[in-house]
């Protein structure tokens, strides 16, 4: 058995995407020790799915992600991949940040090409793929400008292009869009769609934006009060049209009800 | 300096282009004027013996050092003495500059390191290195080395503490980002750590260099073993004071090279941070 699993995993078919990893947390308590913000989460993510994560600022939202990438351990209980034990941060899971994790001194082309480099790959194909990634995201042309010279949304589209660069089989978004203003985050959303597509990426997305939340996740997970309040499937996941849906928006007051915002 | 005089300018919506351009063409003709004017004034001050409680009369005139300078410039041992001095700065500045950026990533990276050897050398930081003279005597075989030694040493605590201050401010974000990408520590100081650090440790290196040069000047007037720093203390005690400001001068046009070259340097390598004319970050 032991040397089937070694070829299967020793030799990963490149250029195909890795299917989508399933990410849980069982019987968790997360935060910084003598300071948990999240207690007893039971909460898991299907291959492939995108699960949306929403609760008022300072619920743990950020430290839920951090956790699920390895970078903080659980305080008690555990967090799997596939079944195995996260135990460190690694190139399976990528975070996107909510703003300014470019590398400041590469450009845009050499941040996309990070995560390529440190998997190995040659110069000359680490080269194609980044501009064939940044081409994807809609920044064809602007490969050798540094983040500064960028806008916000620009530079959140390179951070989405280096984190499916590596070609992840999950990938950890913190807010990525929060800091955009409202007509550029429905750009970015549409365009975060399509550029998961193919990739059977599972992707775990935290926001504060309720519509954000019932447009991108197949199923929307609510946080508060130190818990999960309940996870709950979208009726029709990245339609735009069924914004008005009744179903969408029944779902909609309730998430709303559990976040403690008044409705009418 | 741009900031003074640039952004009310680039305000205004007529003719702002040529105004600025003009202003950056004059600027290198100011700076040469400001040092001839002064000459200018050193000149007067000698030539008309001014005793005003300061007393220029012994004082000797820019045409004499002047003179004495070209003399210099034409003898062999003027060269060997700068070759001298300049050897022993590069060499010190270089193992400065290189231990001084290990030690400042080490203690700022690593909690044990810091505790381990945080404390010696926050001892030792407080020390001038021209006060470790004697020590240098007792631990090299030769006044070379000891010299080397103490511009190593006078460079070494600028450098290790704008490395560890520029290595603890960094955005944790970075890290996490090269992490969660399969980076593993060596990654992390190659990628980010490093260039993340560098305009901050360059800050390090221009004063470093700066200290250097009145460490391995006094050095050499100390030890006796040749070099700018003995030359013109030699002068001075045969009283040959054109001799003594042709050092003085020499030591001002040295120290002048090598900070630019820092400089210039430093700029080059963090060519990527937002200059002032940009857009800003937000």
């Amino acid at each position: 058995m032991s040397t089937e699993t070694d070829i299967a995993t020793s030799v990963p078919p490149v250029d195909q995407p890795a299917p989508g990893a399933r990410l849980g947390l069982t019987g968790a308590r997360l935060g910084r020790p003598g300071a948990a913000v999240l207690h007893g989460l039971d909460l898991e993510a299907a291959p492939g799915e995108i699960l949306t994560v929403v609760g008022p600022s300072g619920c743990g939202k950020s430290t839920l992600l951090r956790t699920l990438a390895g970078l903080l351990p659980t305080l008690a209980g555990q967090v799997v991949q596939d079944g195995r034990p996260v135990t460190g941060p690694g190139a399976d899971r990528a975070l996107v940040f909510q703003e300014d994790a470019l590398l400041p001194w590469r450009t845009a082309r050499a941040n996309v090409e990070l995560p390529l480099a440190i998997r190995g790959l040659g110069r000359a194909e680490r080269r194609a793929r980044a501009e064939e990634w940044l081409d994807r995201v809609g920044l064809a042309g602007l490969e050798r400008q540094l983040p500064h010279r960028l806008s916000g949304g620009q530079r959140q589209r390179v951070q989405i292009a280096r984190a499916l660069a590596g070609q992840p089989r999950a990938v950890l978004m913190d807010e990525p869009f929060g800091a955009l203003d409202a007509q550029t985050r429905a750009g970015m959303q549409q365009l975060l769609v399509e550029a998961l597509h193919g990739t059977g990426a599972t992707v775990v997305f935290v926001t504060h934006d309720v519509d954000e939340a019932l447009f991108l996740g197949d199923r929307v997970a609510l946080l508060g009060e130190g818990r999960l309040n309940g996870v709950r499937r979208v009726p029709r996941p990245r339609d735009r049209a069924a914004h008005d849906d009744p179903a969408t928006t029944t779902l909609r007051r309730e998430v709303l009800d559990s976040l403690g915002t008044k409705t009418l | 300096m741009t900031a003074v005089t640039a952004p009310p300018k680039k305000a205004s919506a007529g003719p702002p282009p040529s105004a600025a351009r003009r202003t950056a063409r004059f600027r290198p003709v100011v700076r040469v004027l400001s040092l001839l004017a002064a000459l200018a004034l050193w000149q007067l001050l000698t030539t008309l013996d001014v005793q005003l409680w300061l007393r220029f009369d012994q004082f000797p005139s820019v045409t004499d050092v002047a003179r004495e300078f070209g003399q210099r410039l034409g003898d062999g041992a003027y060269w060997q003495d700068v070759s001298d001095s300049l050897r022993r700065i590069v060499t010190g500045f270089l193992l400065a500059a290189v231990l001084g950026v290990a030690a400042g990533v080490v203690v700022g990276r690593s909690r044990w390191a810091a505790d381990l050897i945080g404390p010696v050398l926050e001892v030792l930081r407080p020390v001038p290195a021209i006060a470790l003279v004697p020590v240098a005597i007792l631990l090299f075989p030769s006044n070379e080395q000891g010299i080397v030694f103490i511009t190593f040493t006078a460079a070494f605590f600028p450098v290790l503490v704008a490395t560890r201050h520029a290595v603890r401010a960094l955005a944790p974000v970075w890290e996490e980002a090269v992490l969660t990408m399969g980076g593993g520590r060596w990654r992390v100081l190659a990628s980010v750590v490093l260039p993340g650090a560098l305009p901050g440790i360059f800050g390090g290196l221009s004063v470093g260099i700066g200290v250097s040069w009145i460490c391995v000047i006094s050095a050499e007037m100390i030890s006796g073993e040749y070099g700018v720093g003995y030359r013109t203390w030699q002068d001075y005690t045969v009283i040959d004071y054109p001799g003594v400001f042709t050092g003085i001068v020499s030591i001002g046009l040295l120290g002048w090279l090598t900070s630019t070259l820092v400089e210039v340097l430093g700029r080059r390598l963090t060519h990527w941070l937002p200059r002032r004319e940009g857009t800003g970050t937000s």
